[in-house]
């Protein structure tokens, strides 16, 4: 048997998180970046063995016969890029939160390094789960290390805020289990044992049936509820107003992609047939999100919960991308969800690094901040232009994708959707003028006195110069991404509608 | 000369042995209580009740290697499994389990008896339970330091009760071990050292209304054999299912007979497990009794009754199940939503984890209800996963209630949900390991009772009762809020004044690490032991 790399990456992090349990004081934050980047290492060496024969790291050990589950794990395009993201943005949260501890608690930075290792091996294992029993359980636990993320280190009404996060995410998951089960119940009487290895329980379910109708809804709702999509969202902006800009970056950039990731594994592949049936309700769903997310996010009155909607809004196009069954809509969504973790990270911290210096989220609280701390906010307008996806960002590469998917099948959503782009450029750049430019404020003067740190200079421009790059050279990840987008259209056998250039659009 | 020409009846020593070693233990027990004096009688009993479950675990696995499991009982040719003692015990892969089961929480939750330091060197128990709280003779008895060494003797006999009920193979034998059981419990909930007005209403309570639902049992046997005219279950089996091939059977009654016979067996069943309608004893007496004592009775006798249930209702009265089937199911559901929603307006700790003991009764009885055993080799039947669940709980329980043993207001402990604020940032030990005992409970992955929820569910869905599976995932949400609330407080509320978690002795943090550990890697390395009950196959007749 080959090195199981892929085992690796998942359990390396939760042994550092074990490893934290331990009084290691001081050297707690050390060893959590240590092991973050460890981690972060062996990711990137995944890459090359990818590149050379995408099925090597595959991996496939019984886990528990009496289920028929598997410890089963393997990347394609899609699950590496996610990978490469969780592995990139944990280090650098953790670098980013250095000094955190809870407020007015007795919550340390240490405890903070565990439960943020302890989020990224079990969201790695989610994006390389190929197993339906590994991927809810995961799916499930990373819950866990978030609610005290959040219930922790949080503002002031951050126990709530915990609550709220965790009771949507345990609704999300336990309709999920009802088809979890009723999956293991089904190939069992199809197959005559049961398994929840993906690639089996294809064949296992007819499509079309009523109950293939059932356990896809009750997939899809856990994943609509976990990609906050208009109307259960509210517990998204809550959560992300009262806790730490670095633990927004790993709920937002992270764990709600295991909302879109799991649609496109889960819903696409194992319900083609019912999928496609209800494409168009998804669409209008995902429209919603994407007007009522930039509409709220110009009505916000605080930061992070700006951050929040605008997330509602863009995981609104990632949700469109995919349910417009074109290759290139897929690809664009795939895409989207690193660009958007990388965009969205950049926004969270460095408005992070703002509130810290001022002491409130509050949009009224600023003004003028331009003059007091230049960097600061010349790092803060590239982190809002990659969130409304400027040409030249790979934001744009993204979401042109997924506008240009949904034009070849539904021009009417791509021309909804093109409203929400422009809406973008108003929730940013409103955003921007209302606390950076015009006179400071006394308490702005009296307050920001400090222009970012060479720390936090890394931080942000380190994420701005990853999303310039990838807009300028988005082949870096499409190469891998676009493959595995074709691939899940064929492998649901639908034919690529490929945009109708030079065309007369169908009435 | 005229040899006499009696045959003595056949008894398979080696297989009954863990009960007779339990029992003799207990026996032994009851002696040192007579013999020795009284500074030794601790030491001697803790010695004899380790050594009892060591030495009857030890048997137990002997027994087990040489046991054939064969796929077809039919042809297996070990005598092992089959009918023991004339055809009153059955040993079979269900049995044996229990056993296994009963004598490892048995062993912890009655180490817990042992500790003497959280009571600044007094036991949990009175110090001469007859005298009358509050008098000048419990004060007395108080300063001379009596104490009740007899307890483990009294647990061990109720050990030995569970572990016959789960193995009886008639009615007879399953009612005396059912007073076996019950009686040594009466006796402990009763001898409480603290709010000892509150541990003999619990016992009394509880002495009253299991004495009725013993009556309700003793009745329904009764109408069981008016019907059948057997106490056993293959007797009774073949009566209810016409092919009386045995001639034992001449049914002169009708079936009115047998239902009413069944609903009364019930009534017993289901009031010894806690069910809905008949959980109003639980709180109390889960509240009332020694916290050591309701750590064993959660668990044992939860374990007892279940199995017990399992191997009357589908051995003995299969052939009816789609009479019972529909009951039991509303039952199942009833038991879920009180205990569920009782729970949530709960503000004493141990009424809140008394109420969570019977929501998970009725989780448990989904599977009861939706059993399906014939399914592939390899795979677990509907026994493998009940057995999981209770795996699970027990652990889980048995961790719960030693930590709350722990956690002090004064010197005595602090039952108040309000007492609980902080304790996770006070002792994060303390905190994290009783966490993992609510997440368990809450059945959140990673856990063992997300796995034991995940069979029970999947058990009940493949029987054809996916309704049931769909109710039981949905109160399970509600229950998840319930432990969420708890640990919500404890991490992140403002701690309470005066309260601490006292320093215990190896007597409780053996079996809480223990029971968390066991806890963990169940949820997470489920494959051994989930392997291990796929091998059991079914009850044997």
């Amino acid at each position: 048997m080959t090195f199981p790399l892929l085992t690796c990456l998942g359990l390396l992090p939760i042994i550092g998180a074990a490893i934290l349990i331990l009084p290691v004081r001081a050297a707690g934050k050390w060893i959590g970046l240590g092991f973050a980047l460890a981690t972060l290492g062996l990711a990137a060496a995944a890459v090359p063995v990818y590149l050379g024969d995408p099925t090597a790291l595959t991996q496939t050990v019984p886990w528990i016969p009496a289920f028929g589950a598997y410890w089963a794990l393997s990347v394609d395009g899609m699950g590496l890029t996610m990978v490469l993201l969780t592995a990139l943005l944990t280090p650098l949260v953790l670098f980013a939160e250095w000094n955190i501890t809870g407020k007015g608690t007795k919550w340390t930075s240490q405890a903070f390094a565990a439960l943020v290792l302890l989020l990224e091996g079990l969201s790695l294992l989610v994006f390389m789960a190929d197993d339906i029993l590994l991927f809810y359980i995961c799916f499930e636990a990373t819950l866990i290390p978030m609610y005290f993320l959040i219930g922790g280190f949080g503002g002031e009404r951050r126990s709530q805020a915990a609550l709220k996060f965790l009771l949507f995410g345990l609704a999300g998951g336990l309709i999920m289990l009802v088809s979890v089960v009723g999956i293991g119940s089904f190939s069992q009487q199809a197959i005559g044992a049961p398994t929840y290895l993906i690639s089996q329980i294809g064949v296992s379910l007819s499509g079309g049936s009523t109950w293939a109708w059932v356990l896809m809804l009750c997939f899809l709702a856990a994943f609509i509820l976990k990609a906050p999509m208009v109307p259960v969202h509210t517990w998204l902006p809550t959560a992300a107003e009262e806790a730490t800009p670095g633990s927004s970056v790993l709920m937002v950039g992270i764990l709600d992609k295991i909302g879109t990731f799991g649609m496109i594994r889960i819903c696409l592949t194992l319900f083609p047939v019912e999928s496609a049936a209800i494409a168009p309700v998804m669409i209008v769903l995902a429209l919603v999100s994407i007007i009522y997310g930039a509409l709220a996010a110009i009505g916000s009155k605080n930061l992070l919960r700006l951050v929040a909607y605008t997330s509602v809004s863009h995981f609104g196009f990632m949700v469109l991308g995919i349910y417009t069954f074109t290759s290139v809509g897929l690809g664009g969504t795939m895409f989207y969800q690193v660009n958007h973790g990388f965009s969205t990270a950049a926004l969270f911290l460095v408005l992070g690094f703002l509130i810290k210096r001022r002491g409130s989220a509050n949009v009224a609280d600023y003004g003028g901040v331009q003059s007091q701390a230049p960097i600061l906010s010349g790092a803060l307008l590239l982190a809002g232009l990659s969130g409304l996806a400027l040409p030249g960002m790979s934001t744009f590469v993204s979401e042109f994708e997924v506008l240009a998917g949904s034009w070849s099948r539904y021009p009417w959503a791509a021309i909804v959707a093109a409203l929400g782009t422009v809406l973008a450029a108003v929730y940013i750049l409103l955003m921007y003028q209302r606390t950076m430019t015009g006179p400071a404020t006394p308490e702005v003067e009296e307050t920001i006195t400090t222009d970012l740190t060479l720390k936090e200079k890394l931080v942000a421009f380190g994420l701005a110069a990853v999303v310039i790059i990838l807009g300028l050279i988005p082949n870096l990840a499409l190469s891998v991404i676009t493959p595995t987008a074709q691939e899940t259209l064929t492998q649901i056998g639908v034919a690529d509608h490929q945009a109708p250039l030079g065309e007369e659009v169908p009435a | 000369m005229i040899a006499l020409e009696t045959v003595a009846p056949v008894i398979e020593w080696q297989s009954l042995s863990p009960v007779l070693i339990v029992l003799g233990g207990a026996c032994l027990g009851v002696i040192w209580e007579g013999v020795l004096p009284r500074r030794l009688r601790n030491p001697f009993q803790i010695v004899t009740l380790l050594a009892a479950i060591i030495g009857a675990l030890t048997m137990l696995t002997l027994n087990f290697l040489h046991a054939s499991l064969a796929t077809d009982a039919a042809t297996s040719v070990d005598p092992k499994v089959g009918l023991l003692a004339v055809g009153t015990l059955c040993s079979d892969g269900p049995s044996m389990a229990a056993w296994f089961a009963l004598l490892v929480f048995g062993g912890l939750a009655l180490l817990i008896f042992g500790d003497r330091q959280l009571n600044q060197g007094a036991s949990a128990f009175a110090s001469a339970a007859a005298t009358t709280p509050g008098s000048d003779e419990e004060q007395l008895a108080d300063t001379i330091g009596r104490e009740h060494t007899e307890v483990y003797a009294l647990g061990l006999f109720s050990l030995a009760g569970m572990m016959v009920f789960v193995a009886a193979n008639d009615l007879i034998t399953m009612f005396i071990a059912l007073e076996v059981m019950s009686l040594p419990l009466y006796l402990l909930a009763a001898i409480a050292r603290r709010k000892r007005l509150l541990s003999q209403e619990a016992a009394l309570k509880y002495f009253l209304l299991g004495a009725f639902a013993s009556a309700f049992f003793l009745f329904g046997a009764a109408l069981i054999y008016g019907y059948s005219g057997s106490f056993q279950w293959a007797g009774i089996d073949s009566a209810i299912s016409g092919g009386s091939t045995s001639g034992v059977a001449v049914v002169t009654f009708g079936d009115g007979i047998l239902i009413t016979g069944v609903a009364l067996l019930a009534v017993g069943l289901l009031f010894k497990m806690g069910a809905v309608p008949f959980q109003s004893w639980v709180p109390d007496v889960y509240t009332g009794s020694p916290t050591p004592v309701t750590g064993w009775m959660a668990v044992g006798v939860k374990i007892a009754a279940i199995l017990g249930m399992m191997r009357v209702f589908y051995v003995a009265l299969g052939g009816i199940r789609w009479t019972w089937q529909p009951v039991i199911a509303v039952v199942a559901v009833l038991t879920m939503v009180v205990g569920v929603i009782m729970a949530l307006a709960q503000t004493n700790i141990k009424r809140l984890l008394a109420y969570s003991a019977v929501s998970h009764a009725g989780f448990i009885l989904t599977a009861v209800v939706g059993t399906q055993f014939y399914v592939g080799a390899g795979q677990l039947n509907a026994i493998g996963s009940v057995m999981f669940y209770l795996i699970g709980y027990g652990f889980a329980t048995i961790a719960g209630f030693a930590i709350i043993m722990m956690v002090r207001r004064g010197s005595a402990e602090a039952w108040d949900l309000d007492d609980w604020a902080g304790i996770g940032v006070k002792n994060p030990v303390v905190g994290v390991l009783f966490a993992i005992v609510l997440l368990s409970f809450a059945g959140i992955p990673l856990t063992a009772g997300f796995i034991g929820k995940w069979a029970v569910f999947t058990s009940a869905w493949t029987g054809g009762y996916w309704w049931l599976a769909v109710v039981g995932i949905a109160f399970s949400l509600v229950a998840a809020y319930l432990y969420l609330k708890v640990l919500i407080k404890m991490f992140f509320a403002p701690p309470a004044e005066g309260v601490r978690v006292a320093k215990a002795s190896p007597f409780v943090w053996i079996p809480v690490i223990i029971s968390t550990i066991a806890t963990l890697i169940l949820g997470l390395l489920p494959g051994p032991v989930m392997q291990w009950l796929s091998t059991l196959e079914i009850f044997i007749r």
